[in-house]
């Protein structure tokens, strides 16, 4: 019982960190980047390549894998990106679907169409056992464990990046009017460059991370896409603490449902996506005040 | 006037094209469609790699005619499949077709081997049905049922009493589920509980949970070779091996060409299967040392013996007929008996489908490398799913 809820916040804390950056470029800069997942595989496919060709120990893996991915997200942002955020929806849509397309014909290409397999290191892989041969037994993989601790920091340090620091009061500024931003002097576009980078380079960090568990190949943009919508819609798309929980009540919806009645384990994360847009068309939690 | 001239210069021509094809039939033709490129390149290469192994070996020319071998990709998807088969049927005028790495590809195919009366040997795809889709189905690779039933058969004897299974729900993993539970039911076993995962499942944990508390003695898998190292993976590491649990499957999740770069999380783990690199035979020695040298170190896999098999059939029945197509090409592939680095096979005459042993295998480290070690054999398994 407690190990179910354990392995569902672990799903569900690997998901926002995919989809955290998505809920930034959506709901901030008002972008439909359904290319997301590509940065996702890319941190992925870094690591498992690092990994397995060069023997880079897998902490180093992470920030590496974060930092390479938002390097291509600032570098795409600048080049293709840019242009598009004036554009209508259906246009980004059709664009960014379009790079996801290009990206699993890429991953393909290079990398082969084969799950890629990781070999984590050895401190990673036990299992520990509370409360055993009692009916609360908490099994508890590290790895698991391992990134609910990593996603947790990362939850946190977002949180007061956005809320407590100048960085987040321009960006938030920049968002909610960028005319008036521009016009006290705060460099939206900049502003707009980094937000866009810090997303795909969390998003590849949830790759790297995410490779053990969701296995890796080079559909995995298209796989994941629906999960990171899913997560977004729910959450809705204006603060970090939406999405997480839209995240963690996926996860564990997802894990319960799977154990309980196998049989619809598919269905149960839209059943509850539905019935949560019924009850609350602009997802769990809305932020008022700012222009949307 | 002028247009009886023309008829007549059209008259010349066709014949002169007739002449031109007769020319051409001097030539064996064997027309190879695999999926080279997307999820199933890997099967593709497998068995084009070990069809022009076995030209190698055998040379190019066969029942006096020149042998010719024309592969091309289906991106696995039926429809271009069958406009292959078409092409090559029509305009290529092959003798035989080849390859179909997916069940869905060879059942396109089939109505075109029948209405051309051509003969079509299926080299991997394994769903039992494909051998009844068309009279001139001939299949050398192996179908699910057998290696399904097989294990079965070998579980209530060595201590597995209760079993769960866990497949991916689509048409091979239900077939797999469905002839395991059969025959383990009729030889007095248990089946607990039957799981089907989604086929992009993301995350296996919580049917593994489920699996670890029904506590049964072995969870039976099938779910495609990739996802198949992602599972053991959590299988290891939610400690089910240490609570008694052991893996069991068709070896489709234990398949040599990607077993290498599993890790040992796959050690132990039991499955039934038709080949292995490892299969302790002087001709599997040799077939797999020149495939390796002809593969900068490929090791073949059962696709690559489907394939192997596959041209051995085509080649000595292309003998017997003197380069021969149609009706008595298909019919010198019946009944064929044959050494094959698997071991023993048969072309079963009258069901047209493969009839070889299963062994039951370990997964054990050999020189450092993962291979799947033979350590019982089941003989002479049919198709289970053609006695009914």
């Amino acid at each position: 019982m407690l190990t179910l809820l354990f392995d569902g916040v672990a799903y569900g804390m690997l998901l926002f960190i995919l989809a955290v950056g998505l809920c930034v470029t959506m709901g901030l800069m008002n972008f439909i980047n359904l290319a997301h997942g590509a940065f996702a595989m890319l941190g992925g496919y870094l690591t498992v390549a690092l990994m397995q060709r060069y023997g880079v120990p897998f902490l180093m893996c992470l920030p590496l894998a974060f930092l390479a991915s938002a390097v291509v997200g600032a570098l795409l942002e600048r080049t293709l990106y840019r242009s598009m955020y004036k554009k209508p929806h259906l246009d980004q849509v059709l664009f960014s679907i379009g790079l996801a397309f290009m990206a699993v014909a890429s991953a393909d290409y290079l990398m082969g169409s084969q799950q890629q397999i990781m070999q984590l290191p050895d401190w990673l892989r036990g299992r520990t056992e509370l409360f055993a041969d009692t009916p609360f037994v908490l099994g508890m993989g590290h790895y698991r464990l391992f990134i609910i601790a990593v996603c947790a920091a990362l939850t946190l340090g977002l949180q007061y990046v956005l809320s407590a620091t100048r960085f987040g009061s321009r960006l938030r500024a920049s968002v909610d009017d960028p005319r008036a931003a521009s016009g006290l002097g705060i460099n939206v576009n900049v502003v707009f460059a980094a937000t866009f980078a810090v997303g795909s380079g969390l998003a590849g960090l949830g790759g790297a991370l995410g490779a053990e568990v969701l296995g890796l190949d080079p559909t995995f943009p298209l796989k994941f896409m629906v999960y990171f919508l899913i997560v977004v819609a729910v959450g809705g798309t204006t603060s970090i603490t939406g999405p997480l929980l839209a995240a963690l009540l996926l996860g564990i919806a997802d894990v319960a449902g799977k154990y309980y009645i196998p049989k619809l384990g598919a269905f149960i994360v839209y059943t509850l996506m539905i019935v949560i847009l019924i009850w609350r068309p602009q997802g769990l939690f809305v932020r008022l005040g700012g222009k949307s | 006037m002028q247009k009886r001239y023309f008829l007549s210069a059209l008259m010349l021509g066709v014949l002169a094209a007739y002449a031109g094809t007769a020319v051409a039939e001097e030539k064996f033709k064997i027309g190879l469609i695999l999926p080279m490129t997307g999820p199933f390149a890997s099967t593709g290469k497998q068995i084009e790699a070990a069809a022009r192994l076995y030209m190698a070996q055998n040379g190019d020319s066969v029942g006096g005619k020149k042998v010719e071998l024309i592969v091309k990709d289906d991106t696995s998807a039926p429809d271009v499949t069958k406009r292959i088969a078409q092409e090559m049927v029509v305009n290529d005028k092959v003798n035989v077709l080849a390859g179909f790495g997916l069940t869905p590809l060879a059942l396109a195919t089939a109505p075109i081997a029948t209405q051309s009366k051509t003969p079509m040997v299926v080299m991997a795809a394994a769903t039992s049905s494909i051998t009844q889709a068309s009279p001139y189905v001939v299949r050398t690779s192996f179908t699910l049922p057998q290696a399904a039933v097989a294990m079965a058969d070998w579980v209530p004897n060595n201590g597995i009493k209760k079993v769960v299974t866990l497949v991916s729900d689509y048409g091979p993993g239900i077939d797999a589920e469905k002839y395991f539970k059969d025959r383990l039911l009729f030889n007095g076993g248990q089946v607990l509980e039957t799981l089907r995962v989604p086929l992009r499942n993301p995350d296996f944990a919580p049917f593994l949970q489920k699996v670890r508390d029904l506590k049964p003695d072995a969870l039976f898998v099938f779910v495609p070779s990739g996802a198949g190292a992602a599972l053991m993976k959590q299988f290891a590491e939610r400690g089910m091996d240490k609570a008694g649990i052991k893996l069991i499957g068709t070896g489709d999740i234990t398949d040599d060409d990607i077993l290498g770069g599993m890790g040992d999380v796959a050690l132990g783990v039991v499955t039934s299967h038709h080949y292995s690199a490892s299969h302790n035979s002087p001709l599997n020695k040799k077939f797999v040392a020149a495939f390796e040298k002809a593969n900068t170190g490929l090791r073949p896999n059962f696709m690559a013996v489907g394939g192997y098999d596959g041209m051995r059939v085509i080649y000595e029945a292309a003998k017997t007929t003197k380069g021969g197509s149609g009706d008595a090409l298909l019919s010198a592939m019946k009944g064929q008996l044959f050494e094959s680095p698997r071991g023993p096979m048969f072309i079963d005459v009258q069901t047209r489908d493969v009839v070889h042993n299963i062994y039951i295998r370990k997964v054990e480290k050999v020189g450092g490398q993962l291979y799947n070690q033979e350590f019982d054999t089941l003989k002479d398994v049919k198709d289970p799913g053609k006695t009914k």
